[in-house]
């Protein structure tokens, strides 16, 4: 580990740096996506079976926590901040913002698949819109500044 | 009102993920995906003061979405607050120093547009 130089590229950047830089902004990528699709399938699952909670006590917010599908939704939501943060601490907001959204997509197909939700027509055309917007952002490079940004 | 409350979901949400980016650059790049690792990286973040702002300016924009949800439909609340998209991008441009280029600005527009599309 470590013993060969690292390759420069013309900008004299260590390319095999910029390769893991990719590398691990994909993964963390798909980890913000689906962690925030399972979050809210969860979620979504298990408010349903609960119904509408509507008290100025906590108590019946903190027992609806038992119900195994909020549980996994609340995990799954905790585990999409903590990987949010994680991709936030290199890579650019502008990049995670629309990259990340493609949950949306996501969210609506598992919606469509598992909880018959039907998209009407100008839905699929969002959907669409959407992952061609994310496309384009994956293709620019994740990190654009160098070190802290200004106070 | 309303106009009240979308400005209470868009400003302070727009604000919350500026400083929660400023703040993870500030802290700088994970590299311990270990437990303790992230046990340590949790005690760092509750000393961040721009990640404990931007906690608050979220939990801000959370409940007001929750009261214009309340007041309005779906399909009003969330097109309008899909622009902060925009905003966001402008934002960071100017105070992330990011370099905002025709592909993302092209990408963030066609991804509101998108989320407004879905649920209209």
């Amino acid at each position: 580990m470590g013993s060969k130089p690292p390759l420069l590229d013309q900008k004299g950047n260590a390319l095999s740096r910029k390769h893991s830089l990719l590398g691990k902004t994909a993964v963390v990528s798909v980890i913000v996506i689906s962690t925030n699709v399972v979050g809210n399938y969860g979620l979504k699952r298990g408010l349903v079976n609960v119904g509408v909670v509507e008290s100025w006590s906590p108590v019946p917010y903190i027992q609806s926590f038992v119900h195994p599908w909020i549980a996994i939704g609340v995990v799954f939501m905790v585990a999409w901040l903590t990987s949010r943060l994680a991709l936030l601490s290199w890579a650019d907001l502008s990049y995670v913002l629309p990259v990340t959204s493609f949950s949306y997509v996501l969210s609506a197909i598992v919606g469509a698949m598992y909880i018959n939700e039907r998209p009407s027509r100008l839905q699929w055309l969002g959907i669409s819109i959407i992952t061609v917007g994310t496309l384009l952002v994956v293709m620019t490079y994740p990190k654009t500044t160098n070190g802290s940004p200004p106070e | 009102m309303i106009a009240l409350l979308v400005t209470l979901v868009v400003i302070p949400g727009t604000v919350g993920d500026l400083l929660m980016s400023a703040g993870m650059k500030r802290h700088g790049e994970i590299t311990d995906w270990s437990a303790m690792g992230l046990l340590r990286l949790g005690c760092d973040l509750l000393r961040n003061f721009h990640i404990l702002a931007s906690i608050v300016a979220m939990a801000v924009s959370f409940f007001a979405m929750m009261a214009l949800l309340s007041a309005t439909d779906l399909s009003f609340a969330v097109p309008i607050t899909a622009s902060s998209y925009i905003l966001e991008a402008a934002l960071a441009k100017y105070y992330l120093k990011e370099h905002v280029d025709w592909r993302r600005w092209v990408g963030v527009s066609l991804v509101a547009v998108g989320i407004a599309l879905i649920s209209i």
